[in-house]
């Protein structure tokens, strides 16, 4: 268990990490998501021991790792841009955790060997031992870094943009890829991504973090449907945000009127996905200023009454079926419109 | 017929590499083979008889004594202080930075005169000195010091832009692998820079062999004592032994080509490892 109590970190008057709290389940694969800027590699470089907290605890197992060197606390690093050691062979560079280690826990040398050539076999590396970090691409270089950091056998996997580098085919395969091996590895791993297709494609727990605090922790579904804040709802996806005024528990916004419990009176964001948004060829509610085709589906520009915009995206068949075009006055249905109090 | 952005007329390449040549023939060919040819006027057998003088002797090993002390503590220096300013942060670097780069800035001689100033008999320390019976000034110990100041940065302005350039991140992997500091610079730090290294250490020690201002002021002169080659070969030509001059001014320059040669044959003996790397 990684327990991570009330962390502060100020760079100057800037707070990166502002009493941040999270627990960490052994066997998860965790994503910390969030915009650059939010404090979530502030907060993986302080669990591996790289970066000091000015406040708060981070507990290894029950224990408190301060207290533990860097190098005591058995923590995996991959670095963004892998940080290969550039003069080592690949082999070298997946040996040097065990090299360094001193006393009865170092290893012999042909248990060097056999550890580096079944990490190696594991990661799919096996023919390349032998050459420099310069002569891999970056999906390569990615997965000696990872051999490197599991060398040591940590308790704990952090990654930082693992696959931020990476062009979007080896991304999708890569990632597909580690979430097979944390699995038949048994780890506990953080990520750190400001990608939220990323996190919620791999991660069994994301947390949201915006300037330095959480928004938000829970399962990907979990923080898809019922997201805490204006901020989660429109980080995790495109998002229509309309004014909206609140009387007596209802919620008006353009034409839409929705329940919106404990929201005291006054004024209010409405937020509604593009995709949620259901158009209907007999209606007044908007005028279609413009229509973009992507691929399988369609973009619409929407003007609304007040001077508001809105986006809808609908599927290319129906926006053929509808007979949709710009210029047209549509009418507007919503599968979900979601209201929270002004921040 | 289209021509190619990058292929300039025949009649412009052929200028062009005329003049790079013509100058490089005047200003270094030129005075290479004018020492070669001076101190060789008499025949070969004046060239080594006055090569093999008990002065000139004593000035090539006060030279060698020199640079044998100066170049190695350099070396600790600027590997120290690169490493220092490149891979942490701390209160002051841009100063130290700025120090560093003094010596380049100081005309030679001002740094010969600060440690006649610092140690010179009328100096507040003078007194202590002569008390003690401790000889800087005029002596061996201040050559040396006026040496050290002015080859001080040639190591460490080699080193800094190339370990900033490489970051922390390799280090920080090699901790988080486990790895100790100094284990840490010997196997991940050191490596990274060695052709770096080897360059500034090259130049150190080529600078310190050849500094003529700063040690004129501080050796005063006293032969097969305090005379380093260059200031023997002064010597020497004011009192118009031309060909014991040029004969010791062969030996420095054959120096600069030694240092040529060596940098170049490394660099092509590990021409593979610099390509794949990136670097020079």
């Amino acid at each position: 268990m990684i327990e991570v109590n009330h962390l502060s970190k100020r760079f100057g008057s800037f707070n990166a990490l502002d009493d941040i709290s999270l627990r960490i389940t052994p066997g998860k694969l965790v994503a910390l998501l969030g915009p650059s800027g939010s404090g979530k590699t502030t907060l993986l470089r302080i669990l591996a021991g790289l970066d000091h907290a000015d406040g708060g605890a981070v507990h290894l197992n029950g224990l408190d790792a301060s207290s533990l060197k860097t190098r005591d606390r058995r923590v995996g690093f991959v670095f963004q841009h892998y940080a290969l050691f550039r003069h080592m062979s690949v082999a070298e560079n997946v040996a040097f955790g065990l090299k360094v280690r001193k006393g009865p826990d170092k290893p012999s040398k042909a248990e060097i060997n056999d550890r580096v050539a079944r990490l190696l076999d594991l990661v799919q590396l096996s023919g390349l031992a032998g050459r420099y970090p310069s002569q891999l691409s970056g999906g390569q270089r990615q997965r000696v870094a990872l051999a490197r950091a599991l060398a040591v056998e940590p308790r704990l996997l952090l990654l930082d943009e693992p696959f931020g580098a990476l062009d979007a085919q080896v991304r999708k395969d890569l990632r597909r890829w580690l979430r097979q091996l944390h699995d038949d590895m048994g780890l506990t791993s953080v990520f750190v991504t400001h990608d939220q297709e990323e996190a919620l494609e791999l991660a069994d727990e994301v947390v949201v973090m915006s300037k330095g605090r959480i928004e938000q922790i829970g399962t990907p579904a979990d923080i898809y449907d019922n997201p805490a804040t204006p901020f989660v709802f429109q980080f995790l996806g495109n998002a229509n945000r309309l004014d909206a005024r609140v009387k007596d528990g209802i919620a008006q916004a353009a034409h839409w009127q929705v329940a919106a419990p404990g929201i005291a009176d006054g004024p209010a964001l409405a937020f509604i996905r593009p995709h949620e948004i259901e158009v209907d060829p007999n209606g007044n509610d908007a005028v279609i200023r413009h229509q973009v085709v992507l691929g399988p589906t369609v973009r619409l520009d929407l003007q609304l009454p007040g001077g508001a915009h809105a986006e809808a995206v609908i599927d290319r068949e129906s926006h053929a079926r509808l007979g949709l075009e710009p210029g047209r006055q549509v009418g507007l249905g919503a599968r979900r419109v979601v209201v929270f109090a002004v921040p | 017929m289209s021509r190619a952005a990058t292929r300039d007329p025949v009649l412009v390449r052929w200028l062009l590499i005329t003049i790079a040549i013509a100058f490089l023939a005047l200003f270094l060919v030129l005075p290479l083979a004018a020492v070669l040819t001076e101190a060789l006027r008499k025949g070969a057998d004046a060239y080594w008889r006055s090569l093999g003088g008990d002065d000139t002797l004593a000035s090539i090993r006060l030279t060698l004594l020199v640079a044998g002390i100066a170049v190695p503590l350099n070396l600790a220096f600027g590997l120290a202080a690169s490493w220092a300013i490149a891979k942490f942060d701390f209160a002051g670097k841009a100063w130290l930075i700025s120090f560093i780069d003094l010596p380049f800035s100081v005309s030679p001689v001002i740094s010969g005169l600060i440690y006649v100033l610092l140690f010179g008999a009328q100096s507040a320390l003078g007194p202590w000195l002569i008390e003690h019976d401790v000889k800087i000034v005029f002596a061996v110990p201040g050559i040396v010091l006026a040496t050290i100041f002015v080859t001080f940065p040639f190591v460490a302005r080699e080193l800094i832009p190339l370990m900033e350039e490489q970051g922390r991140d390799e280090e920080e992997a090699a901790l988080t692998l486990g790895a100790g500091g100094l284990r840490t610079f010997w196997a991940i730090t050191l490596p990274n820079v060695k052709w770096g290294l080897l360059y500034g250490v090259l130049l150190c020690n080529a600078r310190a062999m050849g500094e003529f201002g700063a040690v004129s002021v501080v050796s005063g002169h006293i032969r097969g004592l305090t005379n380093t080659m260059p200031l023997h070969v002064e010597i020497l030509y004011n009192e118009y032994d031309f060909v014991g001059a040029f004969a010791v001014a062969s030996l420095l320059a054959l120096l600069a080509l030694v240092t040529l040669g060596a940098k170049t044959t490394l660099e092509w003996w590990h021409r593979d490892e610099l390509a794949a790397s990136g670097k020079h």
